[in-house]
C-alpha cells in the first residue's frame, strides 16, 4: 500500500479504480442487506403482538382450525366480553391500576426527596446514608427471610404488600441524585438566603426542576408495578381480590399450557366451556389479556423513549 | 500544672466540638427528618430479614420461638451438596446463565454496529423504537407468546414446514434438549434491542475523525468496524462483562417457571425455584433458605472477584 503512494505505476492504477469499484458496490450490498435484516428484526418483534391481537378479535372456535395471521377471519368481540364480564379481570385490572399508580407516586416523591438529601455535601449523615443505599443493590436477603418478614410485619394477604416493600429504589434514587448534582448550586443558595428551609426547596425547587428525569424514572416504576406477578403469586393468592391483571394472566397461561402438554385436560377444558361461550376458547381468552395487559405500555412507552438513552446514561455515573 | 492544662484544653475543645457538631445537626435537622426515616425503611426491608438466615442453621420450626429452635451446624449445606437434584438445579442455573450472557452480549453488540451503520435517523429510530418494545412487557406476555409460537401449530414450526426443512411439527417446550436454547432465545427477544443502547451511546462518543481518517485509507466498512466502532466500545463491553460476573448464579425465575412443565423439569428448574418448592411449597424452610444463602455468598463473591479484576484491568471500579 505504501508502495504506489510514491511511485504510482499501471499496477497500481489498477488497484486504485478496484478499490473505487468496490467503494461504490460494496456500501449498496451492505446497506441492501442490512435493511433486510432490521425489517426481519421488526417482523420478528411485531408480528406476536399484531397476531395476539388477530386472535383477541376472533371467534374462538374458529381460530382452532389455525392459519390466522394478519386479519381477524370471523371478528369478533366476545372474548372481551367474556374477559370483562367475568368480573375477575376487571377487578384485578382495577388493582393493577390502583398499584401502579400509588407506586409510581410514592417511588417518585420519597427517591427524589432522599436523593435531594444525599446530594447536599454539607449534610453529615450524606455517606454512611448513600453506603447503606448501595450496598443493598448487591444483595439481598431472599426469599424466605422476606416472606417471614412481611408475615411479621402483617402485610401478607393485604394491598399494602404491594405499594410498601418498593417504595424507594437505591438505583434510582442514584440517577436522580446525579441529576439534581447538574442543577445550579446558586438556585439552593439564593433560596436558603430568602429564608427556605431543606423540605421547601426540594419540594419547591428541585423536585419540579427535576421533571425530566423523573419522567424516566417514573416509566421504570410503573412499568415494574404494572408488569409484577410474583408478589400476588406469593403474598395474595388467598385473596382473590387483590389479584392482579399479570397474575390472572398467568394463571391463564399455565392452565392453558397444561391442557396443551394434556391432552384429556383440553377435553375437559372444552366440556366446561358450554354451548353458550362457543365462541371463546382458552387461547382466544389469553390473547384478549394479554392485549388488555400490554396496551397501558405500549400506550405511554413511545412518549418516553427520548428520555431513555439520558436516563441510562446518567444511571451509569455512579457516585 | 502542664498536665492538668493540657487536660482542660482537650475537655474544652471536645467540647466545643460537640457543641459545633449538636448545632451542625440542629441546622440540618430539615435533611435529617427528610433522610432518617427512609433509612430506617431500608434498613427494615433490606437488612432485617437478613437476621432470618439463622434458619439456615437451626432446624427451624415456625410455631417455636427463637431460643427453642434446634441449632444443626452445617447440616443444610451439607444436605444440599449431596443431593442430586440440588446440584442438577445449580447446573441448569450456570448453564442458562452462561447461555443468556453470550448469547445477550454478541446479539446486542451486533445489533449496535448493524443500527449505528444507518444514516437515515427516522429510520434508525423506527428500529429502535420498535426493538426496545419488548423489554416494557412482563415475562407473562413475553413467555404467553413464546408458547403460541412455539406450539405443534405455531409460527414457528409453521415457517420450519413451509421451508421443508422438518418433515412434522417439533414438540418445541416438551423436550428438555431444547429448553436452555429456548430460554436464551427469549431473552434474546425481549432484551436486544435495549441492550444495544448502552453501546449506541459509547459509539456515539467516538471521534467522527478516526472515520474520516480511515475512509481517506480506503477502509472498507467492516474495516472500520473492526478497528474502530469495537475498540471505540471495548471499555463498555468489558465493564459490562464484568458486572455481569456478579449475577452468574441469576438465570432468572420467571422464564422457566412460566415456561417449565413437568417434561422439561430436569432442564428448567433454577435456584431460585428450587428455593420456592422446598421453602413456600414444602415448608422446608431451613433447606430453602441454606440454598438462598448460598446464591447470595456466591454472588457477593462473584461481584468482589469482578471488582478486583475491573482494577486490575485499569477499568473503572465497581464499588
Amino acid at each position: 500500500m505504501a508502495n504506489y503512494s510514491t511511485t504510482p505505476g499501471p499496477a497500481t492504477a489498477a488497484a486504485v479504480n478496484k478499490r473505487i469499484r468496490r467503494g461504490r458496490i460494496e456500501p449498496i450490498i451492505f446497506h441492501t442487506l442490512n435493511t433486510i435484516f432490521m425489517i426481519i428484526l421488526v417482523i420478528v418483534t411485531l408480528y406476536p403482538f399484531l397476531n395476539t391481537i388477530v386472535v383477541s378479535f376472533n371467534a374462538g372456535s374458529d381460530t382452532i382450525r389455525g392459519g390466522l395471521y394478519l386479519w381477524p377471519r370471523e371478528f369478533t368481540l366476545q372474548n372481551y366480553k367474556a374477559v370483562f364480564v367475568s368480573g375477575t379481570i376487571y377487578n384485578a385490572f382495577v388493582i393493577s391500576v390502583a398499584r401502579t399508580v400509588l407506586s409510581t407516586l410514592l417511588n417518585l416523591f420519597l427517591t427524589t426527596m432522599l436523593a435531594y438529601t444525599l446530594s447536599r455535601r454539607e449534610y453529615v449523615f450524606r455517606k454512611p446514608i448513600t453506603f447503606i443505599f448501595i450496598l443493598t443493590m448487591y444483595f439481598n436477603a431472599g426469599l424466605i427471610p422476606g416472606y417471614f418478614l412481611m408475615k411479621d410485619l402483617h402485610l401478607i394477604n393485604t394491598f399494602w404488600v404491594y405499594v410498601i416493600p418498593s417504595m424507594i429504589s437505591a438505583f434510582n434514587m442514584i440517577v436522580i441524585r446525579t441529576y439534581i448534582g447538574s442543577i445550579s448550586e446558586s438556585l439552593v443558595e439564593s433560596a436558603r438566603i430568602d429564608g427556605a428551609g431543606d423540605f421547601k426547596i426540594f419540594w419547591q425547587i428541585i423536585f419540579p426542576l427535576c421533571k425530566p428525569v423523573l419522567a424516566t424514572i417514573a416509566l421504570f416504576v410503573a412499568v415494574g408495578a404494572w408488569n409484577s406477578w410474583f408478589d400476588a403469586f406469593i403474598y395474595t393468592s388467598s385473596r382473590q381480590e387483590l389479584s392482579t391483571l399479570q397474575y390472572e394472566l398467568m394463571k391463564l397461561l399455565s392452565s392453558s399450557m397444561n391442557a396443551n402438554n394434556n391432552p384429556s385436560v383440553a377435553a375437559g377444558a372444552g366440556m366446561t366451556q358450554g354451548a353458550a361461550a362457543q365462541m371463546v376458547t382458552p387461547l382466544s381468552i389469553r390473547a384478549s389479556v394479554t392485549v388488555v395487559a400490554s396496551v397501558p405500555i405500549l400506550l405511554v412507552y413511545p412518549f418516553m423513549q427520548k428520555y431513555f438513552v439520558v436516563g441510562l446514561n446518567v444511571g451509569s455515573v455512579k457516585e | 500544672m502542664d498536665e492538668t492544662l493540657t487536660k482542660n484544653r482537650t475537655v474544652r475543645k471536645s467540647k466545643k466540638e460537640k457543641k459545633m457538631t449538636w448545632s451542625l445537626i440542629k441546622s440540618q435537622s430539615q435533611l435529617i427528618y427528610m433522610s432518617v426515616p427512609l433509612l430506617a425503611y431500608i434498613i427494615l426491608f433490606a437488612y432485617v430479614p437478613i437476621w432470618g438466615w439463622t434458619m439456615a442453621f437451626q432446624d427451624y420450626k415456625p410455631a417455636r420461638s427463637f431460643s427453642d429452635q434446634k441449632w444443626v451446624g452445617f447440616k443444610h449445606f451439607e444436605f444440599l451438596f449431596k443431593d442430586d437434584s440440588f446440584l442438577q438445579v445449580l447446573r441448569n442455573t450456570l448453564a442458562m446463565s452462561i447461555i443468556n450472557l453470550i448469547l445477550g452480549f454478541t446479539t446486542a453488540i451486533i445489533l449496535a454496529l448493524l443500527l449505528n451503520e444507518i444514516k437515515k435517523i427516522f429510520w434508525k429510530r423506527t428500529v429502535q423504537t420498535i426493538s426496545y418494545l419488548p423489554h416494557f412487557l412482563s415475562w407473562i406476555i413475553v413467555t404467553g407468546i413464546v408458547a403460541t409460537s412455539l406450539a405443534s401449530d405455531g409460527i414457528v414450526n409453521d415457517v420450519l414446514l413451509k421451508l421443508n426443512l422438518i418433515k412434522e411439527p417439533i414438540q418445541w417446550l416438551s423436550e428438555g434438549k431444547y429448553f436452555w436454547g429456548i430460554v436464551g432465545a427469549s431473552h434474546v427477544w425481549k432484551e436486544v434491542g435495549w441492550n444495544t443502547i448502552i453501546y449506541l451511546a459509547a459509539m456515539s462518543a467516538i471521534d467522527p475523525a478516526l472515520y474520516e481518517a480511515a475512509d481517506i485509507d480506503g477502509a472498507s466498512r467492516y474495516k472500520k468496524m473492526l478497528h474502530i466502532t469495537l475498540p471505540g466500545i471495548k471499555p463498555t463491553i468489558i465493564i459490562l462483562l464484568i458486572m455481569s460476573i456478579g449475577h452468574i448464579l441469576e438465570a432468572g425465575f420467571e422464564v422457566q417457571y412460566l415456561l417449565g412443565n413437568g417434561l422439561v423439569l430436569d432442564w428448567s428448574q433454577t435456584i431460585d425455584i428450587f428455593v420456592l418448592k422446598y421453602g413456600l411449597a414444602q415448608g422446608n424452610y431451613s433447606l430453602a433458605t441454606a440454598a438462598g444463602i448460598f446464591k447470595t455468598v456466591v454472588s457477593v463473591t462473584m461481584l468482589l472477584f469482578a471488582n478486583w479484576m475491573a482494577k486490575r484491568l485499569g477499568e473503572e471500579r465497581l464499588l
